[in-house]
């Protein structure tokens, strides 16, 4: 059967069933959809939020990051995953506790002010449009891929089915439905790395194989003294090494760590469930859940990067896998003939003096005009020709291909079987789906509810709300359509990074303060919060978008790290505003010493 | 349960975290990013990879889990100590609940 058949059965399967499901849930009980967590378990709701949590970044790109950045890659699986830590002990038990429904509604009350729910919505809507952009930059590679077209026509495909699918209503409710998505996105992610290391390593476990040895051909060595010696060889850094600066690496962790416990879409899942008790075990459900894709994500990175340098380096153009030239018919991969032997070589910048192995000028392939000629379009070895300009350092590499498409081409590198990449395809959709469906619903609610009806307009009608809640839904979604097609960075997974950045250096600063420092005053917390975000945002503009270099970065810290500082400049500006500001009222220091208290937290929050 | 029963359990609850985040900082941003270099050198290989980078591509994860599984069954010790426990009855009523 056809590779693109099998993709449309599995993708409509998986479909049906999750409507399915929603449709059986919602009909059968509606008191297991408003408690969430009252009817379902902290198992279930654990998968649940595991799913909404790992979002097309996680899935697509950053195995690929792995795999290019090898140990540089790591600050995306401990950010992502340390930050869970910070968000149970610190925040949702207290957060629970108060019973609010929204991140500026619990903001807007222990602070006694309006402003401070207003800064509160503005940060909010920052952070939540910038991770759209990520998830919409995801959904259009899975299905520029799925239909064999550009990522633009991809991204607006999928804009359309999302906007659909949250239109649905409640789709974030309904808990089974995440379950099954769970289900789906870890067999597609794991299914795929256990046949792969049974062919490098022997071992059916991705796991010990990572840590094994490898086993091709005769060979017998350590798999990641093999992986070092190949990235050595074409003149990358070592894998196990990696080339980002310990300070940014540092600073970028504890961003993304910081970020997690202060994301609004990912705190409100825990509002959901029935008491602080529930919350703790939620939480240790949903990180365990986490784990299973997290642990296999490094070893997918390591693998497809010997499968990639093996089927390509050396490799005539002619002889070269079909896989090959289907991703360079949709863009995502190129190669340029620069010493004109017909063969692809791919090389590490240490390979050339210059130190850069730029394959092109500029950050993606353009290509001539559809109607030029035959002779414009194609090459002598009918290869897709490029019209970028020649790179402006000179250097030996030829190969070039978007980091996003790791884990797509993964399972086409290793020849497995069609059903596996039909699957992989679910599973990537599931992802892009159930995060972007649930942004949507957290951005357009904190439009809708915390900034028309609780500030602007209080005489709001709930069917205005609603009305309000679905523009807002739409012109999100367009501003994150433009900017998925025109991406701010190279890696979705960085794009991303940026909104952790924006949530550490706003919200979770604020939040600890509100619930751990009693006599922290309105002042304080609406000034730190400017303060935080504001610096967070300019320096990721300035070096994103205004052309600031990197000999500029403040003590060698990259945009996606800024966060961290930005958090200190938070910190370090509620305290000395809250010095000179007067002090809360006695009824708001009576509930936050309330809140420490974990029994008694009311019924869970509709969602 | 009196006020200076709750400032005590705020207190034990206090030290359960921050020896939480203590464990937390050395496994990831310590182990496996400050004192990387060091620890890829004097500490055991797992497998066949250097301690440092392990740690930061599976270990720490996986202390991650055992962290938050640690802390749920410590504080559900310290609550059921103050009785802080709650035993909400599953009624028919937490449908009609607040807005």
């Amino acid at each position: 059967m056809e590779q693109s058949t099998l993709n449309f059965i599995f993708i409509g399967i998986s479909f049906a069933i999750y409507i399915g499901i929603a449709f059986k849930s919602r009909a059968s009980s509606t008191k297991e959809y408003y408690t969430a967590g009252g009817g379902v378990s902290p198992l279930a709701n654990g998968m649940a939020t595991a799913a909404d949590w790992m979002s097309a970044a996680t899935f697509i790109s950053m195995a690929g990051s792995l795999a290019i950045g090898g140990y540089d890659g790591s600050r995306f699986l401990m950010g992502w995953t340390g930050g869970f830590v910070l968000l149970t002990v610190l925040m949702v038990p207290y957060l629970r506790k108060f019973g609010k429904a929204t991140v500026p509604d619990f903001i807007g009350d222990r602070y006694y002010s309006k402003l401070a729910r207003g800064v509160a919505v503005v940060c909010a809507i920052f952070i939540c449009m910038t991770y759209i952009m990520g998830q919409m930059r995801g959904v259009g590679v899975v299905f520029s891929q799925l239909f064999g077209i550009g990522i633009p026509a991809g991204v607006i495909i999928g804009a359309a089915i999302v906007f659909f699918y949250a239109g649905m209503g409640g789709m974030k409710g309904i808990t089974y439905t995440q379950v099954a998505q769970y289900c789906v996105m870890a067999f597609a992610y794991t299914i795929p790395a256990i046949y792969i290391a049974i062919a490098l390593t022997d071992n059916f476990i991705p796991q010990l194989g990572l840590i094994g040895d490898y086993v091709v051909g005769g060979e017998h060595v350590p798999f990641l003294d093999k992986l070092n010696a190949i990235n050595a060889e074409l003149g990358f850094a070592h894998y196990t090494s990696g080339s980002i600066s310990k300070v940014d690496m540092f600073f970028i962790t504890a961003a993304l760590m910081c970020g997690t416990a202060g994301l609004p879409h990912v705190i409100v899942r825990f509002f959901t469930v029935k008491d602080v008790l529930a919350v703790r075990k939620s939480a240790c459900w949903t990180l365990a859940f986490i784990a299973v894709i997290y642990l296999t994500a490094p070893t997918i990175g390591a693998f497809s990067r010997v499968n990639l340098i093996e089927k390509l380096h050396q490799t005539s153009y002619v002889d070269a896998p079909k896989w090959f030239k289907e991703f360079e018919s949709t863009g995502q991969m190129a190669w340029v003939d620069k010493n004109d032997d017909g063969i692809i070589q791919y090389y590490g910048p240490a390979e050339s003096d210059t130190n850069s192995n730029d394959v092109f000028d500029g950050k993606a392939p353009v290509y001539p005009a559809d109607g030029s000629g035959a002779d414009v379009l194609f090459g002598k070895h009918q290869e897709r020709l490029l019209a970028n300009k020649e790179a402006k350092n000179p250097n030996p590499n030829e190969l070039w291909f978007g980091n996003d498409i790791m884990v797509m081409a993964n399972p086409h590198m290793a020849g497995l079987p069609p059903w596996v990449i039909a699957l992989l395809m679910a599973g990537c959709i599931a992802a892009a789906l159930s995060t972007a469906a649930g942004l949507l619903l957290v951005l357009s609610t904190s439009i809708s509810h915390d900034l028309m009806k609780k500030i602007i307009k209080p005489d709001l009608s709930d069917k205005e709300e609603v009305a309000y809640a679905r523009v807002a839904a739409l012109v999100s979604l367009i501003v994150a359509s433009y900017f998925g097609i025109n991406p701010p960075s190279a890696f979705i997974a960085k794009t991303v990074a940026f909104a952790f950045g924006l949530a550490a250096s706003s919200f979770f600063p604020t939040l600890l303060l509100g619930i751990f420092a009693k006599r922290m005053s309105r002042e304080g917390a609406i000034a730190g919060m400017i303060c935080g975000i504001g610096f967070t945002l300019g320096y990721i503009v300035y070096f994103q978008f205004m052309g600031g270099t990197k000999e500029q970065y403040l003590f060698g810290i990259s945009p996606e790290g800024i966060g961290t500082l930005g958090m200190l400049i938070n910190f370090a500006t509620a305290f000395l505003v809250n010095t000179v500001s007067p002090p809360p009222p006695r009824y708001v220091q009576k509930m936050v010493e309330n809140i420490h208290i974990p029994s008694g937290a009311g019924k869970a929050s509709e969602h | 349960m009196s006020s200076s029963n709750a400032l005590k359990h705020r207190k034990a609850c206090l030290y359960i975290t921050l020896a939480i985040l203590a464990v937390w900082f050395l496994v990831s941003l310590g182990c496996s990013i400050l004192f990387r270099e060091w620890m890829d050198q004097n500490m055991p290989h797992v497998g066949n990879a250097p301690f440092g980078f392990w740690m930061a591509q599976q270990g720490s994860i996986i202390c991650f889990v055992s962290l938050l599984i640690t802390y749920a069954v410590l504080m559900y010790r310290l609550d059921s100590k103050y009785g802080y426990i709650d035993f909400l009855p599953d009624s028919i009523d937490s449908v009609d609940s607040k807005d």
